[in-house]
């Protein structure tokens, strides 16, 4: 732990990107072009579920302006009986994903690419593309797809030794369920479902490629991982990485959405075949078709206590849609669901489940807000029946230090407690409420992750310090290095610049994904840092003819020590980089690490909603997030997570839903009919951060960016039953349900 | 790929004129939030653009001699707004106007937009018909006026005939105790569509009801004029019976769809609920008017 004087960490400097996105100036991925650039669009299925016969594509490459197509016979083949892992896709899927190969299997799966002179033009030549399809049964919904007679999505997926949609499954356990519930005095079980949720970043997919006569290959895009794109477009095409160079772009807004790439290996092909530039952009009907979402799900949670209100078992099933292809989050949710609790006996087991709609992408925490709804939502009910307050069950029953998690970890120092004794004493949980209003109340879990990551920490001539790392910038992550890199040096964090570099330029950085940004960037730029410091002090050590050790780095200036003291001017940074080229060359230092000792992430909320019984409209009155941050770099961003968090939760607990039609088409592929919540929507949400320095760490970072999404549903589903008295099981809780929910005798009782 | 022209007249007999020769390819343009946003999605291709904007009656706001208003196809929902007059006379219709879109969308869309748009849950258009307004219209075989119940045919579709376009607004004068609202139900809170609209607009003698329009939208493929709400309310005291009879008035005239945007039972509920809703903040108004 840095104890120094902390002038730049825990304050809320001026974010280094706010200017340039205000002003419009911030370059996204759409915001680039090349002279010579086409235009490249895709064809996509209009089938949710059909065998590819053959595809012609002749009229279209015959058509004035077309300079190339591809099909899935230009993209690389996976065998399906090897898999090839990368990150946590298999590159099977993501090329069956990119463009469909034996068969199309959801409404929008692409098919073939155009590339054209102009937008238009490809978008002619794809109606010119003749297809000839098999048309086969489908099934959209998980209890469709588990039906004995569901059509299969893949032949060579089997479960029990027969082919099935069920693609995978998982299981934690601990102890002894059964004799844990023999031990219980009372056991409430309840089966809920959940629909698929989109990230609902703002900007659509969008990339530029270059692929030149000599191979070399430019991808201008957005993403959360230019390596990942690297290396899923290298898969898929042949391309050796060493000549694909990834160039993120300013990204709007990602959730986990964009660490798998979907346009960028079609338009290198594109531009591999045409010879020019091809530029791609996803309408947002495209992203609501073919993108994400997260996993609908359907789950049963039965939960034991004692009397006094000891967990003493539980146990979870968690079924989750993954989509076309296998790899549905099943770990978040089977995983996180019971680790807030030190329960003895747990058996939490997840299947993966495959039906005819777009693979599903990560989704802020996957899975675990899945898993937390069911519960948290039954845990209410055990509070209900012991006629315990909710947060005094979770308080009695809460993990900490020592206690073993059933997905495997002993935890070492958590604030859990903390979240939950913070938000017992908050004047919110004390606040009056009316008629048709109510309070409730849950926590979460998140792994967070470490990994890879890289970063170049150099010494600018005029004596300023420019800081390269490798990761997307999708929560702040630059405005908090900057705190992090002037605190250690001692300067003040302008003369700080943080720039997020390209595969070519930056050492391998993992995803931005996992929370693991700031976690694992902070540890190589704090390394580097103290390099550098090392460099500095040598430099000037050598000025003054003394040893090096009896040199001290103090508020950004060398001063001799020890013996020394007094004996020199101490030098400022400037001042030694002024003279660097004659004390030994340029002034820097980059590392490289697989880093670990992420550890997980925990959070309370409470919520408040007031019900409209005649329409059936809940409205969040207020909302306040407890969460153990670790320590808050940039305390500002990290209230926008939280709040970010909230606000998802808040959709897919009340609104968004993807609805589809007879013909098994998506029939709400835009932000009008898929409701996120609008600004007017909210109340000001409210964020407790609650410091347990993560031991493992230099500055006590730990990942805050998913856990704030996990407990949300579950709030607002407790607050709901609060003020109603009536519980609803599936989510959303949209105005035609909830009202539908209500009859005579529970708005009396309400009342 | 096809070409697109683009006029801007300055008067109502050039746009007719070059709106009517070019015979069904051409669209008014006048706030085009909504027709911009069809173009893009390839919903329609027009081949000329005739926008309304710049001729001088489409734009104006008149408050005539009588009290009543007189307001252009093409005025903004922000302009409107701004009048000085118009929002304490018509706080109904101007409300619906003001709940369209957002403050980017305000400063563009029009009534006339929403009218001639033909959305059965387009805002504006229940409060107008509930104010009891008319719409003049100006095409080739010259000017007619109409109430404006009588301007949507369906989703979409209008009873303008080709070449004509809608001129201008006339809301009639305000008796003393005269007030209107308008509500709808929209499961966020702005930036949605009606799931259910419902304008009201009546006016009270002595606490009684005299006179009352009633018009509800998104529950039918056209916005209603659901007159048996209306001769309900008149001639009571907005009596708790009154209130239901007329609320089971606008429920029975509910010929709604199941759809993405709300299921039939719910849709015909709301209407119900809405209507008294409407009703008692009109009635507040008209109390103090
Ligand atoms: C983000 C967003 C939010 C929205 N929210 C709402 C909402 O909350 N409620 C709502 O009701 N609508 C909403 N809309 C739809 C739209 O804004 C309204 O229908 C608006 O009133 C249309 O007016 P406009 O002037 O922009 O019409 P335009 O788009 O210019 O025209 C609409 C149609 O009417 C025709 N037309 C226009 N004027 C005339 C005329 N004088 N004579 C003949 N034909 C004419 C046009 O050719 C076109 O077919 C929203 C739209 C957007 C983009």
């Amino acid at each position: 732990m840095n104890e120094i004087s902390n002038k730049w960490i825990g304050t809320n400097t001026i974010r280094p990107d706010g200017a340039d996105k205000v002003t419009g100036r911030a370059a996204y991925a759409a915001d680039t072009s090349m002279p010579g650039m086409i235009w490249g669009r895709v064809l996509r299925s209009p089938h949710p579920h059909a065998r590819i016969k053959s595809i012609d594509t002749s009229k279209a490459e015959a058509l004035q302006g077309v300079k190339a197509v591809v099909t899935s016979k230009d993209i690389v083949e996976f065998p399906v009986d090897k898999p090839v892992a990368l990150g946590i896709q298999d590159m099977r899927w993501m090329s069956r994903n990119v463009m469909a190969r034996e068969k199309a299997l959801f409404h929008g799966h692409p098919v073939a690419a155009v590339a054209a002179m102009s937008e238009a033009i490809a978008a002619e030549a794809c109606k010119l593309i003749e297809v000839d399809y098999e048309v086969l049964p489908w099934a959209i919904e998980i209890e469709d797809a588990l039906k004995p007679d569901a059509p299969i999505l893949h032949d060579f997926v089997q479960f029990e030794g027969k082919p099935s949609n069920i693609a995978g499954t998982l299981e934690h356990k601990l102890g002894d369920i059964e004799a844990g519930f023999a031990k219980a005095d009372v056991v409430i079980e309840r089966s809920f479902t959940t629909r698929p949720v989109h990230q609902g970043y703002i900007e659509t997919h969008a990339c530029l490629v270059s692929v030149l006569s000599d191979g070399k290959t430019t991808i201008w895009s957005s993403s959360q991982g230019q390596f990942m794109v690297r290396a899923m477009t290298s898969l898929l095409t042949g391309i050796p990485q060493s000549s694909i160079r990834a160039i993120p772009a300013e990204i709007g807004g990602g959730f986990g959405g964009k660490t798998i790439v979907y346009l960028e290996p079609l338009a290198t092909m594109l531009s591999k075949k045409s010879g020019r530039p091809v530029k791609m952009v996803m309408s947002r009907e495209e992203v609501m078709r073919a993108t994400g979402p997260t996993s609908g799900s359907t789950s049963t949670v039965k939960i034991g206590a004692t009397k006094d209100g000891t967990i003493v078992a539980a146990q979870g099933v968690f079924y989750l849609q993954a989509g076309c292809f296998p790899g549905s989050p099943i770990r978040g949710a089977a995983g996180c669901a019971f680790a807030p609790y030190n329960i003895a006996n747990v058996v939490s087991r997840g299947f993966d489940v495959v039906s005819n709609r777009s693979k599903v992408a990560a989704y802020r925490a996957p899975g675990a807000p899945i898993g937390a709804y069911a519960v948290e939502c039954v845990l209410d009910e055990v509070a209900e029946a012991l006629k315990i307050d909710p947060l005094d069950l979770r308080i009695k029953n809460a993990a900490r230090e020592g206690t073993k998690a059933a997905h495997g970890p002993v935890y070492p120092r958590i604030g859990l407690l903390e979240t939950m004794e913070s938000a017992r004493k908050h004047p919110h949980y004390k606040a009056p409420l009316g008629k048709f209003q109510g309070r409730g109340v849950a926590s979460g879990y998140w792994f967070n992750a470490g990994g890879e990551s890289s970063a170049q920490v150099n010494i600018t001539e005029d004596g300023n310090v420019v800081v390269t790392t490798g990761h997307p910038d999708i929560g702040g992550s630059r405005a908090a290095i900057a705190n992090i890199a002037a605190e250690l040096l001692g300067i003040d964090y302008r003369r700080v610049s943080v720039l997020i570099g390209d595969t070519a330029t930056v050492g391998y950085s993992n995803l931005t994904g996992g929370s693991r940004v700031l976690f694992a960037s902070a540890i190589v730029v704090t390394d580097s840092a103290e390099q550098v410091i090392g460099q500095l002090k040598a430099r000037a050590a050598k000025i003054w003819g003394i040893s090096a050790d009896a040199v001290v780095w103090e508020n950004g200036e060398a001063r001799p020590s020890g013996d020394h003291t007094g004996n020199f001017p101490t030098m400022t940074l400037a001042e030694i980089a002024a003279k660097a080229t004659e004390t030994g060359g340029p002034i820097g230092a980059g590392v490289q690490l697989n880093t670990t000792g992420a550890e997980g992430g925990f959070s309370t909320h409470i919520c408040d909603v007031e019900v409209d019984v005649d329409l059936g409209i809940v409205r969040v009155l207020r909302y306040t997030s407890f969460q153990d941050v670790g320590r808050a770099i940039h305390p500002a961003y990290v209230e926008g997570q939280i709040q970010g968090g909230a606000v998802q939760g808040i959709g897919w607990a009340l609104n968004e839903e993807y609805i589809y039609n007879k013909k098994g088409h998506v029939d709400n592929p835009g932000f009008l009919d898929y409701r996120m919540p609008v600004c007017s929507d909210m109340p000001m949400l409210d964020a407790v951060m609650i410091e347990i320095p993560n031991p493992k760490h230099p500055q006590g970072v730990r990942g805050v960016g998913e856990v704030p999404l996990v407990p949300v549903m579950a709030a607002v589903a407790n607050a709901v039953h609060s003020a109603l008295g009536k519980r609803y099981y599936s989510l959303p809780m949209s105005p035609p349900k909830v009202l539908e929910g209500l009859d005579e005798g529970t708005l009396q009782a309400a009342e | 790929m096809t070409d697109m022209r683009y006029l801007a007249p300055s008067t109502l007999d050039e746009a007719v004129g070059a709106f009517a020769a070019a015979a069904g390819a051409a669209r008014i343009l006048a706030g085009g939030t909504d027709i911009l946003v069809q173009m893009r999605a390839g919903m329609v291709q027009p081949g000329l653009i005739v926008d309304i904007k710049k001729i001088p009656e489409l734009t104006g706001i008149e408050e005539t001699a009588d009290g009543g208003f007189v307001i252009g196809a093409a005025v903004s929902g922000a302009v409107l707004y701004e009048h000085p007059r118009f929002g304490e006379v018509w706080p109904g219709v101007l409300e619906a106007i003001n709940l369209i879109g957002s403050t980017q969308v305000q400063g563009r869309a029009s009534a006339g937009g929403n009218l001639c748009n033909g959305s059965p849950a387009g805002d504006s258009v229940p409060a107008m018909i509930a104010a009891g307004a008319t719409v003049t219209v100006q095409g080739p075989n010259g000017r007619r006026q109409m109430p404006v119940e009588a301007v949507p045919a369906g989703p979409g579709r209008t009873n303008l005939t080709p070449g004509e376009i809608l001129v201008s607004f006339t809301l009639p004068p305000r008796a003393k105790g005269a007030s209107d609202a308008y509500l709808r139900m929209i499961p966020r809170t702005e930036m949605d569509i009606a799931v259910v609209g419902c304008g009201v607009n009546l006016t009270l003698k002595d606490g009684v009801c005299t006179a009352a329009r009633v018009g509800l939208g998104a529950v039918a493929p056209t916005v209603l004029l659901v007159e048996a709400a209306a001769k309900a309310l008149i001639g009571s005291k907005l009596d708790d019976a009154a209130i239901e009879t007329a609320a089971a008035a606008c429920r029975a005239a509910c010929r709604p769809i199941d759809d993405k945007r709300g299921t039939i039972v719910y849709r015909t509920k709301v209407a119900g609920v809405l209507l008294k809703r409407t009703v008692a903040i009109a009635a507040d108004r008209a109390g103090r008017a």
